[in-house]
């Protein structure tokens, strides 16, 4: 491991060779906006709101799945990007079923926020009002297929930390959707195990527990960076403190 | 030559609509009709969703009256769940179903209606609105624009906000009330009242003064349709199902809501997508019924407030004892009358102790595949039912709404009014509001009864024997 030195937004910074620039810019309080990433998850790109600048070529690039190089300009809030970013949530809201008045998480919606962040006062592209399945034949839970944006946290929850893997993907393309086991209604799932962390870290009202109404839930994701340190650290850190 | 006129769009009502007089050669109305020209498709576009969500949505049918789709619906998720909900959520929802006539009734009245009686039917119509009322009578208006502010604050006290609240869920209501709120509710209740009273004056010498009209506007015998409490009291939440003939006599009581298939046919006409409800037993046409305050007024044993209650005792005088009060004028005195009893009602739960109680909220899962609730919406009786699967996902929806009910007989007094004002081809715009005046006696929200979108202004067409447009009047 190497400790590297590089340029964020005209700020000089330091960070690890095997740390990720969206990481880095963290460190230094630098905020940059995200859907699928999520302390304690693995990343994986799927969403593109983290893209920046890097000085020297005319490609964007993740921050969450990039790493630092010695020397590298980074600018993460240009107005190319901020183009971009909300041209990701503007076809994210056309391209599935959202509405938010009538959701679940109403008020506590990440994608929502986000749309508020973007400044996205409306949607250009026709909508597409997709024919999506909503599946409720688990116990607890629901999941409605309309309100994903396969950020794939949920396949990553359960798959790296519980790892029970219940969830993946299937189809390809604008098709793509969130499957559980072989493709069978939640309910009749063999490998989950009902522990309800996918529906904790799922940034909209797509994956929701029975029985709330409009604008009722409210998603905590606290409970990971608990069970992250315990496990890789051994410590078991209080929540309510800000402290690692 | 026989014309068609047509009023289109029908103004100062909460919705979109049009109405066409048919006349013959001779120039005399042959047939008038009032037709609802939106569609929006709740009961289709639901299918597939949870019952958790159902106040939610349905409550966006409409922007006056969303309390009254939540409360229903909240009672049609309480039927699915098989749950009897704890005391105090019961009253929390009683005071919001009141304070939610208080809020609309006061839009009809002072908002929508008063411009007619206070300036004139055939007043300017530039100004024949709230503004020429603030302009005519600036007490008088500012004192209706806060009655409502008062429905409008308890919903917002109750529920956090004034529209679209999602406070009532199926098992009950999300959030407590505290002694604060209730304090801050109880220092607003004796303006209310004054307003209440005041408004009642003023109907009552309008009465005097429009005498020559008031026989015009939708007098002709119906059946009435309500809720009434186990002991006959006027109801707004909860109840059985009573009907009522023209003459007064009851001719069908202690319906369970559960049954109001047995009693409620829907029948469709193709110049509107506004349905028809009718009284099965009867059939359809026969079957015309009213709902709203002149319903629930009529067909009420007594009114358990005391000055409602005199007041009630003046108004059934009018119909003589033997019969219910069957013009539709009148429905603007009966719809005084309610918020008269929503008032001192408002005030009697306010006071009650159980109102602050903690248990607001009963937990169950899906425990039935069918769930029917009713209540007393503003306009009339509201029916929500719902069949889910065994996981509380809509299969079928079914939504009965006040307005509709009403369609039968706002089509005849819109017909009993183009024969009474009618004269020849010629249409005035004394006559269009009348005609107008007529409907808006209903105080109709149809988007919620068609369960529709749209502006809300009048077209009135006057069509030839042959169906051709020969003249037309838009506002």
């Amino acid at each position: 491991m190497a400790i590297l030195t590089l340029t964020i937004n005209g700020e000089h910074v330091s960070g690890k060779d095997d740390e990720s620039l969206l990481a880095i810019a963290e460190q230094h309080g630098i905020r940059i906006p995200t859907l699928c990433h999520l302390d304690g998850l693995s990343d994986v790109g799927a969403c593109r709101l983290c893209l920046v600048e890097i000085e020297g070529t005319p490609r964007l690039f993740p921050a969450c799945t990039t790493k630092p190089r010695e020397g590298m300009v980074v600018s993460t809030d240009t107005e190319r990007l901020r183009k971009y970013r909300r041209m990701i949530i503007e076809f994210l809201a056309s391209e599935g079923n959202h509405q938010c008045a009538v959701c679940v998480v109403n008020n506590h919606c990440e994608l929502q926020n986000m749309a508020y962040e973007t400044a996205l006062t409306h949607v250009s592209v026709p909508y597409l009002y997709p024919k999506k399945e909503l599946d409720a034949s688990h116990e607890n839970f629901i999941i409605d297929r309309n309100r994903c944006i396969l950020c794939t946290r949920c396949v990553r929850v359960c798959h790296e930390v519980e790892g029970a893997h219940t969830w993946d993907i299937a189809g390809r393309g604008i098709d793509c959707e969130i499957i559980s086991d072989l493709n069978q209604p939640w309910g009749t799932s063999e490998s989950c195990t009902s522990c309800g962390k996918c529906v904790l870290v799922c940034p909209t009202g797509a994956l929701i527990e029975k029985g709330e109404a409009v604008s009722e839930m409210e998603k905590k994701t606290d409970f990971l960076r608990y069970i992250v340190t315990a496990r890789q650290k051994r410590e078991w850190v209080n929540l309510d403190s800000d402290e690692e | 030559m026989s014309k068609t006129i047509t009023i289109s769009p029908v103004t100062r009502i909460e919705g979109h609509a049009k109405i066409t007089i048919q006349l013959d050669e001779r120039g005399n109305v042959t047939d008038a009709r009032f037709h609802v020209n939106e569609f929006r498709g709740f009961e289709k576009f639901c299918e597939g969703r949870l019952m958790w969500e159902m106040g939610g949505i349905t409550s966006r049918i409409c922007g006056i009256c969303p309390t009254s789709h939540l409360i229903t619906s909240a009672k049609a998720g309480d039927d699915i769940l098989a749950v009897t909900i704890p005391e105090t959520a019961e009253k929390l929802r009683r005071l919001i179903t009141l304070a939610q006539w208080i809020q609309s009734h006061a839009l009809s009245f002072f908002h929508l209606s008063s411009p007619d009686f206070l300036l004139g039917f055939d007043s300017d119509p530039a100004t024949r609105n709230i503004f020429g009322l603030i302009t005519k009578d600036r007490e008088f208006a500012r004192r209706g624009i806060r009655l409502r502010k008062f429905g409008q604050e308890i919903i917002e006290v109750l529920g956090s906000r004034k529209i679209h609240t999602p406070w009532a869920v199926a098992g009950g209501v999300r959030e407590p009330f505290d002694a604060a709120k209730r304090d801050h509710l109880l220092a607003l209740i004796p303006e209310a009242k004054e307003t209440a009273l005041l408004a009642l004056k003023t109907l009552k010498s309008i009465h005097q003064e429009f005498a020559a009209d008031i026989p015009n506007f939708g007098s002709f015998r119906s059946m009435f349709v309500g809720l009434v409490a186990p002991d006959g009291a006027l109801e707004y939440y909860d109840g059985t199902i009573r009907v009522m003939d023209g003459s007064g006599n009851i001719i069908a009581d202690k319906i369970d809501i559960h049954r109001y298939d047995d009693y409620i046919g829907e029948a469709s006409e193709s110049w509107s997508y506004l349905k028809f409800p009718y009284y099965k037993p009867l059939g359809y046409q026969k079957g015309m019924f009213r709902v709203g305050p002149l319903a629930r007024v009529n067909i009420c044993d007594y009114i358990d407030t005391p000055l409602a209650e005199a007041e009630r005792k003046v108004f059934k005088a009018m119909a003589g004892n033997a019969e219910a009060v069957n013009n539709s004028f009148y429905y603007h005195y009966a719809r005084l009358i309610e918020i008269l009893f929503a008032v001192e009602k408002a005030e009697m739960l306010l006071h009650d102790p159980a109102m602050l109680g903690t248990n607001i909220r009963a937990r169950a899962m899906i425990n039935r595949r069918l769930g029917i609730g009713a209540s007393e919406a503003p306009r009339g009786i509201l029916f929500h039912r719902y069949e889910v699967d065994e996981n509380g996902v809509l299969e079928k929806v079914n939504l009965i709404i006040a307005t509709a009910q009403n369609n039968l007989a706002m089509n005849r007094t819109v017909r009993q009014l183009a024969i009474q004002y009618m004269d020849g081809n010629k249409i005035t715009e004394g006559i269009l509001n009348r005609i107008e005046a007529g409907i808006r006696c209903y105080d109709p929200c149809l988007s919620c009864s068609t369960h529709a979108s749209g502006r809300m202004p009048l077209h009135v067409q006057l069509l030839d024997c042959e169906g051709t447009v020969v003249s037309e009047l838009r506002r």
